[in-house]
């Protein structure tokens, strides 16, 4: 691939590397660009644009659920007909969930996080000029931005979009009788899907083969940082996955649009009986908590890995038990697969299967675990610096353990009869996936920035972001926890008309408030994001003193990432703090025979 | 519940005014090349984990005593208290597992932040430390597991023999239930037999079906079992019933069940509660479109004697509908059970009895037959 510029020495690197594109047309160099780095950003920008409107989607429906008897008149120029005589219409409501959960979970934490560091860090520390197909990766951002697109549009139509929920469960999802947001936007959403699948499915394919041929020379697997062990789990698991959605997808769409009846049956609606007879709803379920469950790990373990690589560079200090580390990801990853039922422990199935699932489940709380674990070992007599990065990543911890541990009592079957769709359940998968993939996510830019930019974010500004967010995410998710045990089910437009889950209005009021401060929060990091992008302080080669190989590259590395000869590497990532070095870091770059007096008996560079 | 607020409020509002006030924000984002410095804000974050830890345990707890009061009073069946049982058995270890390591993860940023001079101790693993630290977990899990394990397979045993049987039934959107009547049989059913009256589908070729009725209440006997056949004629929705800690989802084409046992009445737990407009209810917890958030439906624990009169006292659906059923059964039975509900021959209503017609109308015809 790409063998550009070979010839340049390091030292004028950067003054030449503004050549590289010359021989490029605009619209190669801008818009449909094939350099990792370049796509990484499309992919972070477009992540950040679809999270400001997942999470103003969000504070929509908090003021409903914070304020039931407020006026919402104002709303009228952004909603129109969606508000009806000052209040929210409820099938909007649920429309409005629909696509918050969507958007976050796939277009935000899926696209915007894997696609953003799996393609900036994945030949940079592995040592590579580029991904195995850059053509492949340019098309997978676009059918990407194609998914958005239609997704998009879906917000706009009369009908309103999707809004049987994030997961689309038949029939609701099948009849537009049943609900508007299944007519147009119930197809919108499905094709939208079906192009975000095979975005996916080639970044996938391009980091698994990426990693496993385009190592530089010494990057060994076990020397690969815990980035890329994640990435590269992470799109293994995708790869698995996701197709199982399209197909639960196509079935769906072949009963909304052909008749089959793949999962309906007998069925009685708008007055009429319909002719669909032998479908299984909870098939569907099946097939797609098949990818649904997997997607949480593909949403979570990126951020692991990133948080690990920051953890371990901040503490200045190896990060503890590596070899764990990786374990527990395949680990995890592996059981991610044979868990998905923990998701219909009521839908009647087989109760025995029942328990098989809830053990499957709690199987996999040991691995996380011993990842919680290493995390905090890692910092344990480290020499900490608290970058903004690494404010993010022990938020990360701390969401990771809180928010894994309530999904112990959620994976206990007979516990989950009164949990399941509650308010413990929003608590539980927003601590634990949604803010803890959030965290790993505003780490890794606030991390790698100065790669991609060339310049520092501010810090300051960085401690805000972190401190309000971190302590805002927990005022709104933890109360949310009391109303779960209370009893008040999910996706309500209006708790009132239940004697049951009358109460909590002020609590209620409380999370929507905070909820509000910490969506106003993020527009800090908004500004700080693209304010240094054009003013902020230049950057050194390695700010953060990191062991790992994208370090190496020129402040503002061009096509092909490394102007003269790809490094050799010749140890682990995590040389920090090594006895008897001066530094307290050893570049993976750095050959034992150059470090003496820090080699362990067995460090012996190999021939 | 306020006063958490406040000190919650505060205790941020404060943090962040320090951090705001050591802070030259944006004066010197341009200054030159960078340079790494740790300075001061260093010590503050670390001290902030510190602060933020004692703030929000305290906070964790105010706030969960004031949430309490609120939590569904204690649970209205027999199955329930087990599992009330687990779930604070299984909630007391997380949050001791919560408390441990929160305090070790907001305590070691504060006690090995940076110092000059300092050198972090290179400790890249411990195979005895991560040996007892994957052990012990699983250890954990597995009580969990067969703490949990032991309570599902009894709460999703088959129902005993005896059990009422309840139909209830989901649709868009409201809640109805169907009682089997007198001969302990509910009738058959199919979508197709569906209208506009007959919102069950009951099939009047089945002999049972004649003695079902139809209440607007969910009456449960207490202290016998209650086998609900759950099943939803449209979309999915899901049988909640909070305070006796029953969920079961109800699907169209395929029927779910689940018993369980009622052990307080109604006008026990109004005195429970001290509220005596306490009513249990039955909701809906699967998202089934504009209503979800309304299918409410009353539900009224009665001692097993006043249940037994209850159910007596109802009158069946086929006599509220007789001549609805006419149209729909076959001869011999309508001579075995609609005869008396029925004008004389010849006699043709042509308005339909709605589906809880009124008793008048009922009395009326009655009265007719017995003129005869
Ligand atoms: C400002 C931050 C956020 C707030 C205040 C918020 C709030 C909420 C609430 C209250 C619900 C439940 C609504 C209902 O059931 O009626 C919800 C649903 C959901 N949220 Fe968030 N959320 C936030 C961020 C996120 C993030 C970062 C994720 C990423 C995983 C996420 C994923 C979801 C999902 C998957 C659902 C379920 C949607 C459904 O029921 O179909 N949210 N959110
Ligand atoms: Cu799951
Ligand atoms: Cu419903």
């Amino acid at each position: 691939m790409s063998a550009v510029n070979t010839s340049h020495s390091s030292a004028d690197a950067h003054a030449h590397d503004e050549h590289d594109h010359h021989d490029l047309p605009w619209i190669r160099q801008y818009v449909f660009s094939e350099d990792h780095k370049y796509i990484a950003k499309q992919y972070l920008v477009s992540g950040i644009i679809w999270a400001i409107i997942g999470g103003l989607l969000s504070v929509l429906f908090r003021i409903q659920l914070g304020f039931p008897d407020a006026d919402l008149t104002w709303l009228k120029p952004l909603l129109g007909e969606w508000i009806q005589n000052g209040k929210l219409d409820p099938e909007f409501y649920l429309a409005l969930v629909t696509m918050h959960g969507t958007i976050m979970v796939f277009f935000v934490l899926t696209a915007g996080l894997s696609g953003t560091f799996s393609n900036f860090l994945i030949p940079l520390q592995i040592g590579a000029r580029d991904m195995a197909s850059g053509f492949l990766n340019m098309i997978s951002y676009w059918l990407f931005f194609l998914s958005s697109v239609v997704m998009m549009i879906s917000l706009f139509i009369k009908t309103g979009p999707a809004s049987g929920g994030w997961v689309i469960y038949p029939p609701l999802s099948a009849l537009p009788q049943a609900v508007n947001g299944s007519g147009l936007g119930m197809t919108l959403w499905l094709v939208a899907m079906v192009f975000f699948v095979a975005s996916t499915l080639m970044g996938g394919l391009n980091y698994v083969t990426t990693v496993i041929n385009l190592r530089t020379k010494g990057m060994t697997f076990t020397r690969l940082p815990l980035t890329i062990w994640a990435f590269f789990i992470t799109a293994i698991i995708g790869i698995l996955s996701f197709p199982v959605l399209v197909s639960a997808v196509l079935l769906l769409i072949f009963d909304r649009g052909f008749g089959t009846s793949f999962f309906l049956s007998e069925i009685y609606i708008g007055g009429e009986a319909l002719h669909h007879e032998g479908g299984s709803p909870v098939l569907f379920q099946h097939l797609f908590w098949f990818l649904g469950h997997p997607e949480v790990y593909i949403v979570v373990i990126p951020a692991l890995g990133i948080t690990s690589e920051i953890v371990a560079t901040n503490s200045r200090k190896p990060i503890f038990g590596y070899k764990a580390m990786i374990f527990s990801i395949v680990a995890i990853a592996f059981l991610s697969f044979i868990v998905w039922a923990h998701h219909m422990f009521v839908t009647g199935m087989n109760p025995f299967l029942g328990s098989i699932f809830m053990f499957l489940t709690l199987i996999i709380a040991v691995p996380s675990a011993v990842k919680g674990f290493n995390y905090i070992a890692t910092l344990w007599k480290g020499n900490i610096i608290f970058t903004p990065a690494m404010l993010f990543s022990i938020g990360l911890v701390s969401f990771f353990l809180s928010g894994g541990l309530t999904g112990i009592v959620l994976g206990n079957s007979a516990a989950d009869i009164q949990l399941h769709d509650t308010y413990f359940v929003v608590a539980h998968f927003h601590i634990v996936m949604g803010s803890a993939s959030f965290f790993g996510m505003l780490a890794g830019v606030y991390h790698w920035f100065p790669k991609m930019f060339g310049r520092m974010m501010d810090e300051k500004l960085g401690y805000i972001h972190f401190w309000l967010t971190f302590i805002g995410v927990y005022l709104i998710f933890f109360p949310m926890h009391y109303i779960g045990i209370a009893g008040f089910p999910r996706r309500y437009y209006s708790w009132t008309g239940f004697d049951a889950f009358n109460t909590f209005t002020d609590l209620n009021e409380f999370i929507s408030i905070a909820a509000i401060i910490v969506f106003a929060a993020q527009f800090i990091f908004i500004f700080n994001f693209f304010y240094s992008m054009f003013r902020g302080r230049v950057s050194t080669l390695n700010p953060w003193k990191s062991n790992t190989l994208e370090w190496t590259t020129p402040i503002n590395p061009g096509h092909g990432n490394w102007p003269g000869a790809i490094p050799h590497v010749y140890r682990w990532p995590y040389d920090y703090s090594k006895p008897g070095a001066a530094d307290d870091f050893i570049p993976q770059t750095v050959p034992f025979s150059a470090t003496p007096e820090s080699n362990f008996p067995h460090e012996k560079d190999e021939h | 519940m306020t006063s958490v607020i406040i000190i919650v409020a505060i205790a941020l509002i404060l943090s962040i005014l320090y951090l705001i006030f050591r802070i030259g924000v944006l004066s010197n984002v341009m200054k030159g090349r960078y340079q790494k410095i740790v300075g001061t804000s260093n010590t503050v974050n670390s001290f902030l984990f510190i602060v933020v830890f004692v703030t929000g345990i305290l906070a964790f707890y105010l706030s969960f005593m004031s949430a309490r009061e609120h939590f569904l009073p204690e649970a209205a069946s027999a199955h329930g208290v087990r599992t009330d049982l687990l779930f604070w058995v299984i909630m007391a270890v997380l949050t001791l597992a919560f408390l441990i390591t929160h305090a070790v993860l907001y305590f070691f940023p504060f006690m090995y932040r940076f110092k000059e001079g300092n050198k972090a101790y290179f400790y890249p693993d411990n195979h005895t430390i991560e040996r007892i630290w994957t052990i012990v977990p699983a250890i954990i899990m597995a009580g969990f597991v067969v703490y949990g394990y032991k309570e599902w397979s009894a709460i999703t045993s088959p129902a005993p023999q005896g059990s009422e049987v309840i139909e209830v039934m989901g649709k868009q959107f409201a809640w109805q239930v169907r009682y089997p009547g007198a001969d302990g049989k509910l009738g058959k059913y199919h979508y197709r037999k569906i209208d506009a009256i007959n919102e069950f589908g009951i099939d009047f070729n089945d002999s049972a079906s004649f003695d079902d009725f139809v209440p607007m209440e969910l009456h449960l006997p207490k202290g016998k079992n209650v086998h609900l056949q759950i099943r939803s004629r449209d979309v999915i929705h899901s049988v909640f019933l909070p305070h006796f800690r029953v969920k079961m989802d109800a699907v169209p084409g395929m029927p779910t069940t689940f018993w369980f046992t009622p052990t307080i009445s109604t006008a026990e737990m109004r005195e429970i509660t001290k509220n005596p407009e306490f009513n249990y209810e039955l909701a809906c917890t699967e998202v089934c479109g504009r209503g979800h958030y309304a299918m409410r439906f009353l539900v009224i624990v009665d001692e097993p004697a006043d249940y037994e009169k209850w159910k007596a006292s109802q009158k069946t659906w086929a006599s509220l509908n007789a001549e609805y059923v006419a149209t729909k059964a076959p001869k011999a039975l309508q001579d075995l059970y609609l005869k008396e509900f029925l004008p004389s021959a010849g006699v043709v209503d042509t308005t339909i009895a709605a589906p809880i017609a009124d008793t008048a109308k009922v009395a009326a015809v009655s009265t007719h037959d017995a003129h005869r």
